[in-house]
């Protein structure tokens, strides 16, 4: 099983929301609708979706990074204007969120949210500022890994994903529920970015690769 | 330092939860609407998503995809901004303070053999994969005795999907996590 369970006790939160019950598999499968997906198109995405350190008039605090990688389906063929969409805490480790209480400071240069639609060969591509990790209240001492929230749209509505981009090398992996609810240790690590010097530029920010394969559905080779 | 995600296509991305704090990117002015209030045939689709101790849960967020009321389905782009007019099927509302939300869409004719029905997926935090489920039309009793879904389903279990009519084109439709009245959630 590559995504976690629905109940997972130590991610207090899964407690009263996992459903209590066997999920329905309907004995023909998805049906059209949910085999095909929503479109959308550049024209819904601002000029500067995609750098989330040019939403506002200064620089933002923190360490620049270039975010970047291919959708795929399992048999490697990119996904092609899919909608990527990202939101992250800041360098402090600071959501734009009313109810993050975090004690760190907010970015007036940072907002943290942004989106693209993946090009020909499935590609998408941010500038971002490298987020930091920030504390939670599940468990005594409980600190979130440093990462970006991923949402993508594939070519059905049954590959919908939403998911987390993890920065390499990080301590707090095996202190954190949420990326340890993985049940495999192989596929844990697919959610770990990779440095990549070819992605770096010089005299302006680090390079990440990460790239984000979603599921088949059945009846895809229809 | 260049270990891990190897370039070659690789194992399915493992899904995380969206977390609490998705509301300032996620969400989007149109989201709910995905067509105007103006349009004759428009309908409001109301609801509250609640979690086991029967609380609401107030960062949830929902999402539809649909056939337009002839029951085609869209492949216009649309589904952020909208122009009023034409029909992209696809919306999106995070869950209020009282674990609310709304569409404003219309309803969807009939695809294939199913009963018409909106496809709903729900992600909230906690939710480490989001949940699957489909919203059905009280008035559609008929269709919905040779619906393919439905006539699986126990009759104990089957109302979970369907929404109750509240007013003229005004619709209810709960999403309970756990619980007796347990939606019917979908594996595919």
């Amino acid at each position: 099983m590559t995504h976690p369970p629905y109940l997972y006790p130590g991610y207090k939160s899964t407690t009263l929301r996992a459903p209590g019950r066997e999920l329905v598999m309907p004995g023909l499968g998805p049906d059209s609708i949910e085999l095909t997906s929503p479109v959308f198109g550049h024209q819904e995405l601002g000029r500067l979706d995609w750098d989330l350190t040019r939403q506002h008039p200064g620089e933002p605090l923190g360490e620049r990074i270039i975010v970047t990688g291919r959708v795929l389906d399992t048999a490697g063929r990119p996904v092609r204007g899919a909608l990527v969409e990202v939101w992250q805490a800041n360098a402090a480790g600071r959501y734009l969120h009313a109810g993050d209480q975090h004690p760190a400071p907010l970015d007036p240069n940072f907002t943290g949210a942004g989106r693209c639609l993946t090009d020909d060969d499935g590609r998408y591509r941010f500038v971002t500022i490298k987020p930091g990790a920030y504390p939670w209240r599940n468990h005594h001492n409980a600190w979130r890994p440093a990462h970006i929230h991923f949402s993508v749209f594939g070519t059905a509505f049954t590959q919908r994903l939403v998911t987390q981009m993890y920065f390499p090398g990080d301590p707090l992996f095996a202190f954190d529920p949420i990326f340890q609810s993985i049940p495999d240790q192989r596929d844990r690590e697919n959610l770990i970015s990779r440095f990549d010097m070819d992605t770096t530029e010089p005299e302006w920010a680090l390079g990440y690769q990460w790239d984000i394969v979603l599921g088949d559905t059945p009846m895809e080779d229809r | 330092m260049t270990e891990s995600t190897p370039l070659r296509p690789s194992p399915v991305t493992p899904s995380q939860t969206v977390g609490p704090f998705f509301g300032y990117a996620l969400p989007y002015g149109e989201g709910p609407r995905v067509v105007p209030d103006w349009r004759p045939d428009a309908v409001r689709v109301r609801g509250t998503v609640y979690d086991g101790a029967g609380e609401p849960i107030p960062d949830a967020l929902v999402e539809i995809w649909q056939a337009d009321e002839n029951g085609e389905i869209p492949r216009r782009p649309g589904g952020r901004v909208r122009d009023g007019h034409g029909f992209s099927g696809f919306g999106r509302c995070a869950t209020d303070p009282a674990g609310g939300y709304w569409f404003s869409t219309v309803k969807p004719g009939a695809v294939g053999g199913h009963a018409p029905y909106v496809s709903v997926l729900v992600f909230a935090r906690g939710l480490l994969k989001p949940v699957f489920t489909r919203l059905y039309f009280p008035e559609d009793e008929a269709a919905h005795a040779a619906d393919p879904l439905l006539g699986e389903l126990p009759d104990e279990r089957r109302g979970t999907l369907i929404a109750e009519r509240t007013a003229e084109r005004e619709y209810r439709f709960d999403v309970r996590m756990q619980g007796d009245r347990e939606t019917v959630f979908l594996v595919f």
